[in-house]
């Protein structure tokens, strides 16, 4: 074997490799294009989740339409206004907060409080099941309770407990996600606020037929609108609404709910 | 000492050596090289389009240049065993360049090749043709026309497979079957069907 011949193999790739790398540099130089680096820095201002809570396929995406000018940078809820302050920083423009909201299950129909129209056994989702004779509890305005929120949350926030889903607001963040896959509409986001009053149930039917299906349902008796001193909780079409801005949380309604489907916090 | 070379006699030569790539050697089917693009990006006919066409524009220059490199380097040194080393740092610069190339100059091109550009740095259908052609001895035009008729092979492979997978998507597929295993075996039976093909030249 003959040194020489190792030594020009060496020889022959090194020195092509080291051609190769020098017209890449060169070209790297002659050929740079500059990047938008806003994008990299929006991007950094973001959560990373990629839960397309902002109508867009991804972190990614999202700050490279902010950076393009197509969007506004507070179209993120899950960062909410810390980051779209971050993100009015890079781009330099002032940014409107919109209000933090958390998702609320509007349901207390569980196992024991709700009526079971027929045992459902089937593949385990809300969206096939409400296809069954309207679900397997008699109320149809009820959390069906088969997790399709919980599996689609990117936060891992929603857990099933006793036949309804439960949020943990430690771990959610608002970005909705829940809101637009639940066949019933039984959540909704709702503005952040200590010892916030909440008519949990979205019954509409009148009282005899409510006290059917469940026992913690708005049966629409007004006992909360005479209780009320603020005007704040009005019955309407049906199902008691609280109006956020009056109410004052001082929780007669939860007092006088005979259903005791108004409660305080989560 | 340059090898002989073969190359084309007459126009009837190019048009059957186009046929015999593009159908009868099919890169997919007959060769089983370039497999990963060819079941990862044929889940759209969009998509496998813009693949195909970054292969063809890729194949046609690695041919030209590992060429180039082979006869004017690598054999004038007696170093022809480095062809497979020496060819991957080929198209990998090259891939390299091109992107750097594409985002300067034509920016339309590098948005509708995109992502598959560098995708293709190591598809085996792009070193396979440069060894391919090596092996067989072919001149300059002739690696060329391997490499971009090859290419096409590659194009319309991808593309009926993905028109295929689109229709897939609606339809009832056992649900043990769904994904990549009914993708194999369509692979598999469109193979066969190009297999008809085989004696077609010579």
């Amino acid at each position: 074997m003959d040194v020489t011949a190792i030594l020009y193999a060496l020889l022959v790739l090194g020195a092509l490799g080291l051609v190769f790398g020098i017209v890449l540099g060169i070209a790297d130089k002659k050929f740079f294009v500059p990047a938008d680096e806003r994008v990299e820095r929006i991007r950094a201002c973001l959560p990373g989740a990629n839960c397309g809570a902002c109508g867009f396929a991804g972190c990614d995406a999202y700050a490279d339409a902010v950076a393009s000018g197509k969007v506004l940078p507070n179209c993120c809820p899950v960062g909410g206004s810390a980051a779209a302050c971050a993100i009015g920083d890079v781009i330099g423009c002032a940014v409107e907060v919109s209000e933090p909201v958390r998702a609320r299950v509007l349901c207390q129909g569980t196992t024991t409080e709700a009526v079971q129209k027929y045992e459902y056994d089937g593949y385990k989702s809300c969206r096939a099941a409400i296809g069954i004779a309207g679900g397997p509890k008699q109320c149809k305005f009820s959390c069906v309770g088969l997790g399709d929120c919980a599996a689609a949350c990117p936060f891992d926030a929603i857990t099933m407990r006793d036949g309804i889903a439960n949020i943990d607001e430690g771990l959610c963040v608002g970005c909705g996600v829940c809101v637009d896959v639940c066949p019933r509409n039984v959540i909704k986001l709702l503005p952040i606020m200590k010892n916030q009053v909440i008519v949990r149930c979205r019954n509409t039917d009148s009282g005899r037929e409510a006290r059917a299906v469940c026992k913690k349902v708005c049966i629409a008796c007004g006992r909360c609108e005479k209780a009320c001193k603020f005007d704040a909780i009005k019955v309407i079409d049906g199902c008691a609404v609280i109006d956020q801005q009056k109410c004052t949380r001082c929780n007669e309604c939860v007092a006088v709910c005979p259903t005791k489907c108004i409660t305080v916090g989560s | 000492m340059m090898p002989a070379l073969e190359g084309f006699n007459s126009f009837g030569d190019i048009l059957l050596f186009m046929v015999a790539c593009v159908l009868s050697n099919n890169f997919i089917f007959s060769r089983y090289l370039g497999i990963c693009p060819f079941l990862g990006v044929s889940s759209k006919v969009e998509t496998a389009v813009g693949m195909g066409m970054a292969v063809t524009f890729v194949m046609g220059l690695a041919s030209l240049f590992t060429w180039m490199v082979y006869y004017w380097l690598l054999v004038p040194l007696n170093l022809a065993y480095l062809d497979t080393i020496s060819f991957i740092l080929v198209i990998a610069s090259l891939v390299q360049f091109v992107e750097m190339f594409l985002k300067k100059s034509v920016p339309s091109l590098y948005k509708a090749l995109g992502i598959y550009l560098p995708l293709i740095t190591t598809n085996c259908a792009v070193l396979g043709v440069t060894v391919l052609n090596v092996s067989g001895s072919y001149d300059v035009l002739k690696s060329v026309f391997n490499g971009v008729f090859g290419a096409l092979g590659f194009l319309l492979a991808i593309v009926l497979m993905a028109g295929v997978r689109e229709r897939l998507e609606t339809s009832d597929v056992p649900k043990p079957l769904r994904g990549f295993a009914i993708s194999f075996i369509i692979a598999g039976l469109m193979s066969v069907a190009f297999l008809g093909f085989v004696g077609l030249v010579k």
